[in-house]
């Protein structure tokens, strides 16, 4: 393998990785506080993505237009699933919860069904993002360079509102002890719901993005993906944003790396996430930055 | 008289924090002994290392001179030792007599293959399992309410089908963690006399958790103060009662009371 | 009510269920047969998954995995040498799966022991893990195996999968195996060894206490559901007559979960009512997917409608009645007769 094509391999890895981190951090954030595995949280991500086409296709709205008004809307979507599936189910046993979160999923991935038809439709990409940009032997698109930089500049912002804002605090207080942040007067459903939101606005950047650098869309597309990301959640750590980045991007470089230096691998390409489950699972089951909980008898 | 019981140096260190240190105990057989001390001392901590839910981080048990250290719970409840717990913990959504049964499950002989094939000797064991769980649940006083789910018991109820449970396993050495929690003062009494009973009929020798004074002093030959993870003290009631380190790092006030 | 009296009305009711079926063989049409057939794999699926869950208490989502090893084990044996030298297109198959060849029975019991194989090595290592981390574990070893499937072409003739397996599965080998899960899953929840099953799930530690090795009973009963689910997919696989990789995905467990969640966890009653039921609504509603009255779904209609409603069902009965129909209780011949002489009174 040559130079060029190695930084190639690592340019898309890296593309990748930062989309299942993005996802990630929407899984982390709500485990962290509800001990629930949001399966909806794939369906989230692609209906950000579907919602970008439809308002530029059928509104005609400008491109940043319409991504802006897919991840409010998402957000939305989000929060309302909370409100509904997850809130009434917070006393109940925590299965019952993952149930509903199922079956959230099956229902969202249909009504896209029902909506958008299952057929897979291409995206229409701008041209600035599609214009190679050539260094000697090195192609990149343009694409391989925006999606990182996005996602970074989402996390960062991120960052900021969990570690320097009221709310943020009131994220990792729950996190830490929800009963406790109750009766410390934190507004505990508002905290939650403002989790759901940030979670699925990440989720529906990174759907927007994944859209354009796979450029297909499909009501299944969220699937795996969704169970990727959260499992590179359970890889970093679950409960941890930073875990979820760097899950995110472990993930990213291994599935494209595998299959770059073993080509045979190429067709289990899906089965390495989970297989790293099953054996992070089996020998660190808190993850790279999970912390421990004793078992009280 | 022979030991049933024995703890070497047991240590118990979470972290940074040791909750049990250097605790040694030997428990004569047929005994009923007491493990008391003020909140956190460490007493469950104690039990737990004895029934194998924790492994001690130093230290040794051994239970019928043989070792028991680091076995799981299951395997420490088929070597004989039996125990309740503090904030019991039923099968709840199974009958009362289904809760016996589950006890009797270690020592049964016939298994899930002679089950589904129904032969003659599963039957019966099945047949006799139900019928001296009926009979244990008679000796708790619970016969009339064999069918009744367990969470749906009256507390005082769910704390003697515990015992019953435990019973059912056929253990030599029950451990009874708080047996009194809860309980009125007629009620503490008539426990008493129900420690003595199942010790008799049972073959029993018995180690108590218990933050009831009157139950303590009046049930147990020997017992072991702790105190912060520490053994600050053993002795028989009097003894315990006349020492000061005792009387200075728990007793105080709530002796006074019961004096 | 005694022994003698329940063995002789639950004969009884396997005599009507005889004749039932005799009926339906010579007078329903293929569409109704069919739905017949299907609910009998479903209630086998259904009871497998909750003595796993409903009454062990372990969260699995492995069940596709489970199916899909039944199907392709069984399929590989019922089909004739001839016919698997003309399906395999793309890469001759391995010689022993070109070779080997075993009557229906010994093929269902093959692919529900595979799958019980399978069962005990990954329970093995996965069942030490709780809830919600044993859902998405086992969820992933099922999509290891479709993953398998499809990359394996030698053995399972890869994304184009099988066509032309022998229908073999018709109403009596279907109600047949139904019956022995029934009796098996009875005969195991109502002995000892079922009381412990209940008692894990009720609460481990106590289990533990109780002298159970919690880990070798978990084993068990998850093995036990496991054989059960490779025979239901064993039965699906000669029902449909067809199998490929894309058909077991997660969309099949959700399916047997939900009957199972609609029934009643821990209810084996509630699985029969709601494996009956929705698999009755999981096909009347594909009219609603296709007018086209012959059962072919890739015609317009409204595609995904059917699971927009199964999916709000879930959610529904989650959200208000978490105990589904039956909660943990069950009808019995006791039962029957108390409501009857409530009714005489």
């Amino acid at each position: 393998m040559n130079l060029a094509t190695f930084i190639q391999h690592f340019l898309n890895s890296l593309t990748l990785g930062s989309l299942y981190a993005l996802i990630a951090i929407g899984y982390t954030m709500v485990y962290g506080i509800l001990r629930l595995i949001n399966f909806a949280h794939s369906e989230i991500f692609m209906l950000g993505a579907y919602l970008v086409f439809w308002g530029i296709t059928l509104f005609h709205l400008p491109w940043p237009v319409a991504m802006v008004a897919s991840i409010i809307l998402v957000a939305g979507i989000g929060i309302l699933v909370d409100r509904i599936a997850y809130r009434p189910l917070r006393d109940a046993p925590r299965i019952s919860a993952l149930i509903s979160a199922i079956g959230v999923s099956f229902f969202l991935q249909n009504v896209a069904i029902v909506f958008f038809q299952a057929i897979p439709r291409q995206v229409y990409r701008p041209a600035w993002l599609e214009n190679p940009m050539i260094w000697g032997d090195v192609r990149v698109l343009p694409l391989t360079l925006f999606v990182p930089l996005l996602s970074l500049f989402l996390m960062l912002a991120l960052v900021y509102i969990v570690y320097h804002t009221k709310a943020g605090l009131g994220m990792r207080a729950i996190s830490k002890d929800i009963e406790t942040s109750y009766l410390m007067g934190v507004s505990v459903n508002k905290v939650i719901a403002l989790t759901f939101g940030i979670g699925s606005a990440l989720a529906a950047a990174s759907g927007i993005m994944w859209a354009l650098r796979y450029p297909q869309l499909q009501p299944i597309m969220g699937a795996i993906p969704g169970f990727k990301a959260f499992i590179a959640a359970v890889f970093g750590g679950i409960g941890s944003i930073q875990g979820a980045v760097i899950g995110g991007l472990a993930l990213g470089f291994i599935e494209i790396m595998t299959v770059a230096f073993f080509p045979d691998l190429a067709g289990y390409r899906d089965a390495f996430a989970f297989v790293l489950l099953i054996a992070i699972l089996l020998v660190k089951p808190t993850g790279l930055l999970g912390v421990k909980t004793e078992d009280k008898v | 008289m022979s030991m049933i019981l024995e703890t070497k140096g047991l240590t118990m260190r979470f972290g940074g924090l040791v909750a049990v240190s250097e605790f040694s105990a030997s428990i004569p057989q047929g005994s009923i002994t007491g493990l008391i001390g003020p909140n956190g001392a460490g007493k469950t901590t104690c039990f737990n290392m004895v029934t194998g839910f924790y492994k001690p981080t130093e230290g040794q048990v051994f239970f019928e001179g043989r070792e028991l250290t680091g076995m799981s719970p299951h395997q420490v409840c088929r070597a004989g030792i039996a125990r309740t717990f503090q904030n019991i913990r039923l099968f709840g959504n199974e009958t009362a007599i289904e809760n016996v049964m589950i006890g009797s499950f270690v020592r049964q002989r016939t298994g899930w293959i002679q089950s589904v094939l129904m032969t003659p000797m599963s039957l019966r064991e099945e047949r006799e399992i139900r019928d001296r769980s009926m009979e244990l649940l008679d000796v708790v006083g619970l016969a009339g309410i064999a069918q009744e789910k367990a969470n749906s018991l009256p507390y005082g109820a769910q704390r003697r089908l515990e015992i019953a449970r435990a019973l059912a396993t056929k253990p030599r050495f029950l451990l009874l963690d708080e047996p009194a929690a809860g309980m009125n003062p007629q009620e503490s009494l008539e426990l008493m006399d129900f420690i003595r009973t199942i010790r008799t009929r049972f073959n029993l020798t018995i180690l108590l958790i218990e933050h009831d004074m009157k139950v303590v002093m009046g049930v147990c030959e020997h017992m072991w103060v702790l105190d912060y993870g520490v053994t600050i003290a053993e002795g028989g009631p009097e003894a315990i009662q006349s020492n000061p380190k005792v009387i200075e790092a728990y007793l105080g006030e709530e002796y006074v009371k019961y004096a | 009510m005694n022994r003698s009296t329940t063995i002789l009305l639950n004969l009884v009711l396997v005599g009507c269920l005889g004749l039932f079926l005799w009926w339906a063989e010579g007078s329903l049409d293929g569409y109704k047969i069919q739905i017949l057939n299907l609910i009998a794999v479903n209630i086998i699926l259904a009871l497998s998954l909750n003595l796993i869950y409903g009454f062990t208490g372990m969260f699995s989502l492995g069940h596709a995995g489970f199916m899909a090893i039944g199907a392709y084990v069984c399929s590989i044996l019922i089909m004739t040498p001839e016919q698997k030298e003309t399906l395999f297109i793309l890469q001759e198959a391995l010689p022993w799966v070109q070779n080997s060849h075993a009557p229906f029975l010994v093929a269902v019991i093959a692919g529900g022991a595979v799958a019980a194989l399978f069962g005990l090595v990954i329970g093995a290592p996965l069942l030490r893990l709780g809830d919600d981390y044993l859902g998405i574990a086992t969820l992933g070893f099922a999509e290891i195996v479709r993953v398998i499937a499809n990359n394996i072409p030698r053995v399972t003739n890869g994304a184009l999968g099988f066509k032309g397996i022998p229908d073999h599965a018709n109403l009596w080998w279907n109600y047949g195996w139904c019956l022995l899960t029934l009796y098996f899953v009875i005969r195991i929840l109502n002995s000892n060894t079922g009381n412990v099953f209940k008692a894990i799930r009720d609460d481990e530690t106590a289990a533990k206490a109780m002298g159970i090795d919690v880990f070798r009973i978990k084993l068990l009963s998850f093995t036990i559901g496991a054989f059960f689910a490779g025979v239901g997919g064993a039965l699906l696989a000669s029902l449909l007559t067809t199998i490929d990789p894309k058909m077991f995905l997660f969309t099949l467990t959700f399916n047997v979960l939900m009957i199972v969640v609609t029934g009643g966890l821990g209810s084996i009653t509630g699985s029969i009512l709601a494996g009956t039921g929705i698999t009755v609504m999981l096909e009347w509603l594909r009219f609603v997917e296709n007018p086209v009255t012959i059962g072919d779904w890739t015609l317009p209609g409204i595609p995904g409608m059917r699971m927009v409603v199964f999916s709000l069902v879930l959610i529904l009965v989650i959200l208000f009645r978490r105990e589904g129909i039956m909660g943990m209780r069950e009808i019995h011949w006791g039962t029957v007769a108390r409501f009857m002489k409530g009714g005489k009174a």
